[in-house]
């Protein structure tokens, strides 16, 4: 292709872009042109997290160095550092108060999720709307007396104040997922097992559930996301036994003495999980952000 | 609002014998699933906003025990009267509707672009979600030091190393924090949100039914008059979404704010829920925090009534579907 080609790729592109169904099945493709930009706004968003990982396999001299040095020996240094003393209680109480507290949440949700949609108890839409209202009171509000009830009553640093805060937190979100998974379940399949005369575990076992239960799996993923990624309950209600892996990084907050390859390392590890997570279930992700509004 | 959802067989399964009782007994059994969640709920979320109504009336610094009284509504005239409230109102707002905008921008054009085919597809979303899954915290603690830091961040390395590609000594040590604090706070935000954008707007075109597009194309419509007046209308109610949830989460925005800045230099970066943390843990005036809390419930309460409205009717097609 000569250069004027390239150049005029993008605009003669613009057309055939928004236009969808070029060729049959499947949507039309993008011209050259715009692959390259597709390309290139991926890269810059994903450059941040490629630094990231790229500087925490540097050792620290090599990490602050002007202009970077992109290809220093790698090392696991930073992350044998981490995990061989500072990090790992932090690790172990995010993972009991995401896992325990999403636990949580799908117990309370899938009944709750179950009323709201297989038998619809009456005025179902209002309850709906109320776990969702919950949503919308931002969290600092409730910080100040969350704060003194759980110090009255002992229970500062403590995973489990953190757990039933997170429970709560994802519930109504959990509610909601569920609540437009369950809703695919076929009616008709559902009238036809009980005039069959099927009881209630049978439809749960066999109807219900492998129908809900990537629906169930996908809410456990979001209530594990937010969960883990909590920041500023954890910060403020725990000290030195229940923080979580958010709360130990805030220890490089400051500029002095920063180390850069081991902030890299922690950022890293402690974002692993949910990368992991988000990534193989990506599909449902969004389900999820928008509550079930969006398929 | 009309369901389709069939009345429940159970009900004619079993004629009532004393209509009355069975009735009553069978809508608790129904009712029961639901119960352990909503009492739940209503317990955590609803009893503390009840206690922030009541400490917003009282005169309560811990610094000063055996001082608390009550006072009315002094300390909501404080909020509305004090300068540093009011400045974080302002940031609240130019953070809140600079991120949204923005990244609803962009993630309209990823979203358009993913939409279509090509060489790597499925990669590229893969990795263009990944700022969004990234630990906010640690996304903050990374703009902080490895992209903004003046000595050894990305930003200025690489502009020394451009320097240096044409023969110039060293490039600027740009503190791109102190100078510019809203936009570096505003550019994390946009980098960590608008993967979110693109997602709920991607799945908004992938939801376009195919034939009115195709009877568009056999009509002779232009591109640019498709997507002006049916795949922009028909992404109107995801774009309302979009925005309206963005806005909820990012006036709640706490982590990048205490992490990159710390509401600095000085209050200008300082946004309401910042704000509030300082008053209730370095000022220790719970009953101005409270109060400060209380508005910022209602604002969220005028934002959300839109919201809800939005979702209501996203709600609403599903069920009647």
């Amino acid at each position: 292709m000569t250069a004027h080609a390239a150049v005029a790729a993008p605009r003669s592109g613009l057309r055939k872009f928004l236009r969808r169904k070029d060729d049959h099945g499947g949507p039309p493709r993008l011209t050259p042109g715009w692959t390259f930009a597709a390309w290139l706004a991926t890269l810059a968003f994903f450059a941040p997290v490629a630094w990231m990982v790229l500087t925490s396999f540097h050792q620290e001299a090599d990490a602050a160095t002007n202009p970077p040095s992109l290809l220093a020996p790698f090392t696991l240094d930073q992350y044998e550092l981490l995990l061989g003393r500072d990090i790992t209680p932090y690790l172990l109480n995010s993972a009991m108060a995401s896992v325990i507290s999403t636990l949580l949440v799908l117990a309370l949700a899938v009944p709750a999720a179950y009323a709201l949609s297989i038998k619809p108890v009456e005025k179902w839409t209002d309850v709906m709307f109320f776990f969702l209202s919950t949503k919308f009171l931002p969290a600092i509000a409730a910080l100040l007396p969350v704060y003194l009830i759980v110090k009255d009553a002992g229970m500062l640093d403590n995973v489990w104040t953190l757990i039933i805060l997170y429970t709560a937190m994802n519930l109504p979100i959990a509610v909601w997922m569920m609540r437009s998974f369950l809703a695919e379940v076929p009616k008709e399949i559902l009238e036809a097992a009980e005039v069959d005369g099927a009881g209630l575990p049978t439809v749960l076992l066999r109807i219900v559930g492998p129908v809900a239960m990537p629906g169930l799996a996908a809410t456990a993923l979001i209530c594990f996301i937010f969960s883990w990624n909590e920041f500023l309950f954890a910060v403020n209600l725990t000290a030195t036994n229940a923080s979580t892996a958010p709360v130990f990084l805030v220890g490089f907050i400051t500029n002095e003495g920063l180390f850069l390859a081991r902030l890299c390392a922690a950022a890293t590890l402690v974002s692993l999980p949910v990368l992991i997570a988000g990534w193989a279930a990506q599909d449902k992700l969004v389900r999820g952000l928008s509550l079930g509004a969006v398929k | 609002m009309t369901t389709l959802i069939p009345a429940p067989k159970a009900v004619r399964a079993h004629p009532p014998h004393q209509p009355g009782r069975r009735e009553t007994v069978h809508k608790w059994r129904r009712r029961f699933p639901l119960l352990p969640a909503l009492i739940f709920t209503v317990v955590v979320t609803q009893l503390p906003f009840v206690a922030t109504l009541i400490i917003s009336t009282l005169q309560w610094n811990i610094l000063k025990p055996g001082e608390r009284h009550f006072t009315g509504l002094s300390n909501y005239a404080f909020v509305f009267t004090d300068e540093r409230l009011r400045t974080a109102v302002l940031n609240t707002i130019v953070l809140t509707a600079s991120v949204v905008s923005i990244s609803m921008v962009l993630g309209l054009g990823l979203a358009l672009l993913l939409d279509r085919r090509f060489p790597g597809r499925g990669l590229a979303r893969t990795l263009l979600i990944t700022p969004f899954l990234v630990m906010p915290v640690a996304a903050a603690l990374l703009w902080k030091h490895a992209i903004y830091n003046p000595d050894y961040g990305l930003l200025n390395g690489t502009l020394n190393a451009l320097y240096r590609l044409f023969g110039a000594e060293n490039g600027p040590t740009i503190d791109w924090v102190s100078n510019s604090a809203m936009p570096a706070v505003v550019v994390a935000l946009v980098w960590q949100w608008t993967p979110f954008m693109m997602l709920i707007l991607l799945a908004g075109l992938q939801a376009q039914p195919g034939d009115v597009l195709e009877a568009a194309r056999v009509d002779g419509a232009s591109a640019m008059a498709t997507f002006r007046f049916i795949t922009l209308p028909h992404l109107r109610q995801y774009i309302e979404l979009g925005v309206l949830l963005g806005t909820i989460y990012v006036v709640q925005t706490f982590d990048a704010v205490f992490t990159i800045t710390q509401g600095g230099p000085g209050s200008q970066t300082t946004n309401l829920p910042y704000e509030i943390y300082l008053t209730m843990f370095r000022k220790y005036e719970y009953g101005e925090a409270a109060a400060a809390g209380v508005v910022v419930v209602i604002g969220s309460i005028v934002v959300a009534t839109f919201a809800l409205r939005t979702i209501a009717s996203l709600f609403r097609e599903e069920v009647s579907r």
